[in-house]
């Protein structure tokens, strides 16, 4: 066991810190600066521009795909030294590597892969991701929007939802049913498609925060060459897995380091009869085991790191993260308000750091859902690692068109 | 960067799983108490004549100068076997005192007869319920003796040696006291934990000498942290123990015609314990190398993992009897001797709040810090 970078690491690691102070600067959101979506788009594609440009775009990816072929542990140097600035990364960038690029490169043809690869990672391409439908969240395979096949083309009906950043995204990664006679697994199809195309209508959902993230997408009557289809007709399912099992490596990263240590500062900061809240016996454990579940998760991810850069697959070990890490962010932000009492509630005006608490606590609850619901997380990590019995299931083996 | 076991700790550790699985067997644990016997005197004779006792005792004085993690893949082992021996009192913490605070002439006189089993020894720093921070603290070391009243002293009966908290110049410090004297008297409490003996000893002007290498100061808090990263670790062993034997019990226990493990109030319980269990174990790993690699972060490593291991223990120890439902309230199960070692881990060396000071006191940047 060693915490240190081995001297490889550390030689990828000062090459890495180089590079990025001569060229990160540039690109760096400042304190107080102000970008609109579509500005902090056009600067996170320079920047991927940039990345690719240096040889650092795309690091777990093949060479073949014009990635760097490196290894999980280069990718997490290069993630530590990067995060050090505060960049413009959104989904709007991480959807493209860590969804698209992966399902095409492992379920498309080499034409596919030729017009997509280098174009995504170079930024020139962003996507979004239409997945979730209203009735198909958890259990995805519940879709409906169809497509129908027509000459060349496929005539796509439906309506997608959740898909963050489609109003910026100028491709879409899609998943529809194509043959309702078969049980749901077996009658979905995968495309990509140019969020251009007629028909395709995105419409920004008002969420509890205030925030619109989040879109709902229409398609009514979207035309979409066959050539656009990634993988085989009925290959959707296989397609969908990959994009999923990717996303969930992927979490891990969300353990953001220093969230606890900031609300224990708050504490401190938060005046309480004649002392402060942090005087409190309640606060300190409540704070201080949070502070120790924090950690937890970034030692549990390094050993998950240690796993992967072994070639083993963690399976569903990677949900534990997301559990965790979703359920405490979500808790302590609780806590922090309460800490704060009625000034949690309406914080006089300059109170920055109660507001960001108050989001906190708004959005932890689409995390708890989002990429895979607790309850959904739960069972896979007691059917996968612990062995117990799957669900009993109604639609299993029954026609989409009976169920 | 490389964050799991080498081969030779796991290996390590299936030899301990193997041995204390063999041996420490439920009904062997359950005529242990039968008997009212204070610990398994064999299976101590053959974790020694294994080398477990010295793993974590410098070669100098017959041991096998094995790591931090070393010590912390058998205390694991320990906790899953819910072993009766004074393991935690006579090696993690008596044996690491002498080690961190004796001089030279102290560690050649007691390790190497710790590290062989041929002694026993314990930690004595309880006094009562108001604990041993602060004023708390009473007994005292003058004159080359020490007066005072320690409770509860875990496996107190069967050590023939003790390390004592004590003041000494109005300041904490740890003497050596041989508990087989005219002015040692020792008293067996009834113990929560009916495979870990408690005693009250009351020391009046018992001979005793001070640990007292250069170092000695900082030894205390050390001990301590040192000590909670190896409870972690046996924390760990003894809930992932509660984790298998409430899976195996509900894969095999029908209700409603089907298997019990498959109602998602018991998978969803069950995905609940793992989680804890892996979370602390990541802790217990980062203290034990922060112990060996990185002084300065162990008394925070060393609180985070305590903390992550009294939750985790905790919830498993008190699921896994609700899991079995009635039965699991018999003395033929064997959960209960997982939910009463649950509160012994968790009140040696204290409880959350003494250990949620500490993490705070320990934030990089923290008032406490400065102060």
């Amino acid at each position: 066991m060693d915490f240190n970078d081995t001297p490889e690491e550390a030689a990828f690691r000062a090459e890495a810190r180089t590079w990025l102070a001569a060229n990160a600067p540039d690109f760096v959101i400042r304190d107080g600066e102000v970008l609109s979506d579509a500005e902090e788009v056009a600067r996170g594609r320079a920047w991927q521009a940039r990345l690719a440009e240096g040889g650092y775009a795309g690091i777990l990816l093949p060479r073949s795909l014009g990635g760097r072929g490196g290894a999980i542990m280069d990718a997490v140097v290069f993630g530590e030294e990067e995060g050090q600035y505060h960049l413009p990364k959104g989904p709007y960038i991480g959807i493209g590597l860590g969804m698209a690029l992966p399902v095409i490169s492992k379920h498309g043809t080499p034409e596919q892969i030729e017009r997509f690869a280098a174009a995504t990672l170079n930024g020139q391409i962003t996507w979004c991701q239409l997945f979730s439908e209203p009735a198909a969240g958890s259990d995805l395979a519940g879709i409906r929007t169809k497509a129908v096949r027509d000459g060349d083309d496929w005539v796509v009906n439906g309506q997608k939802v959740w898909s963050s950043w489609a109003h910026h995204a100028d491709w879409g990664i899609l998943i529809v049913r194509t043959d309702p006679t078969v049980p749901k697994h077996k009658g979905m199809s995968f495309f990509v498609v140019d969020m251009k195309t007629p028909g395709i209508d995105v419409r920004p959902i008002r969420q509890i925060s205030g925030l619109s993230d989040f879109n709902e997408t229409f398609l009514t009557d979207v035309r979409i060459p066959d050539a656009n289809r990634i993988g085989a007709v009925g290959d959707g399912w296989a397609c969908a897995m990959t994009v999923l099992m990717g996303e969930r490596l992927n979490q891990g990263g969300e353990g953001k380091n220093g969230g606890i240590a900031e609300l224990i500062a708050y504490a401190a900061d938060t005046p309480r009869d004649g002392g402060t809240a942090l005087d409190s016996g309640a606060v300190r454990v409540a704070l201080a085991s949070a502070y120790a579940e924090e950690q937890a998760e970034k030692h549990f991810q390094a050993r998950l790191r240690t796993m992967v850069s072994r070639g083993e697959n963690p399976g569903a070990l990677a949900s534990v993260v997301k559990l965790a890490y979703t359920n405490r962010y979500q808790k302590t932000a609780g806590l922090a308000l309460e800490v704060r009492g009625l000034a949690g509630l309406a914080p006089p005006a300059g109170d920055t750091e109660t507001r960001r608490i108050q989001y906190d606590y708004i959005w932890s609850t689409a995390l708890r859902v989002a990429g895979g619901a607790d309850e959904v997380l739960r069972n896979q990590i007691s059917e996968r690692i612990l062995g117990m019995p799957g669900e009993m299931r109604a639609d299993k083996n029954v026609p989409f068109d009976k169920l | 960067m490389n964050f799991d076991l080498s081969d030779e700790q796991k290996m390590l550790a299936e030899q301990a799983r193997g041995l204390l699985g063999e041996r420490s067997t439920p009904d062997r644990l359950r005529s242990l108490i039968d008997s009212g016997a204070e610990w398994d005197e064999p299976l101590w004779r053959e974790i020694a004549a294994m080398g477990f006792l010295g793993a974590g005792i410098a070669e100098a004085h017959g041991g096998l100068g094995m790591t931090e993690l070393d010590l912390g893949v058998i205390s694991e082992e320990m906790g899953r076997a819910n072993v009766a021996l004074p393991f935690f009192s006579s090696i993690v913490l008596a044996a690491d005192a002498i080690q961190l605070a004796g001089n030279d002439a102290q560690k050649a006189a007691w390790l190497p007869r710790l590290a062989s089993g041929e002694v026993i020894a314990t930690f004595a720093y309880a006094e009562g319920a108001g604990g041993w921070t602060g004023n708390a603290l009473q007994a005292t070391f003058a004159g080359g003796t020490v007066s005072g009243i320690k409770t509860p002293v875990a496996d107190g009966g069967i050590a023939s040696l003790a390390v004592v908290l004590v003041r000494a110049g109005g300041k904490p410090a740890l003497a050596l006291v041989p508990l087989d004297q005219p002015g040692v008297t020792r008293t067996r409490l009834d113990s929560f934990d009916q495979l870990r003996a408690h005693y009250a000893i009351a020391f009046d002007s018992a001979a005793a000498e001070l640990l007292d290498a250069p170092a000695a100061g900082q030894a205390i808090e050390r001990l301590f942290d040192r000590a909670a990263v190896q409870a972690a670790f046996e924390a760990v062993g003894g809930a992932e123990a509660c984790l298998t034997m409430s899976r195996d019990y509900a894969m095999q226990r029908q209700i409603f015609g089907r298997a019990l493990a498959g109602y998602q109030a018991i998978k969803h319980k069950l995905a609940d314990i793992l989680v804890g269990v892996e979370l602390a174990r990541s802790n217990a790993y980062y203290g034990a190398w922060a112990a060996e690699n990185a002084a300065d972060e162990l008394p925070l490593a060393a609180a985070a993992a305590r903390l992550s291991a009294i939750g985790a223990f905790e919830n498993a120890a008190r699921e896994n009897i609700q899991v079995h439902g009635g039965i699991g309230y018999t003395f033929e199960a064997n959960c209960h001797f997982y939910y009463r070692r649950e509160r012994t881990l968790t009140l040696s060396l204290g409880g959350r709040e003494i250990w949620a000071n500490r993490l705070i006191a320990h934030i990089p940047g923290s008032q406490a810090e400065a102060a």
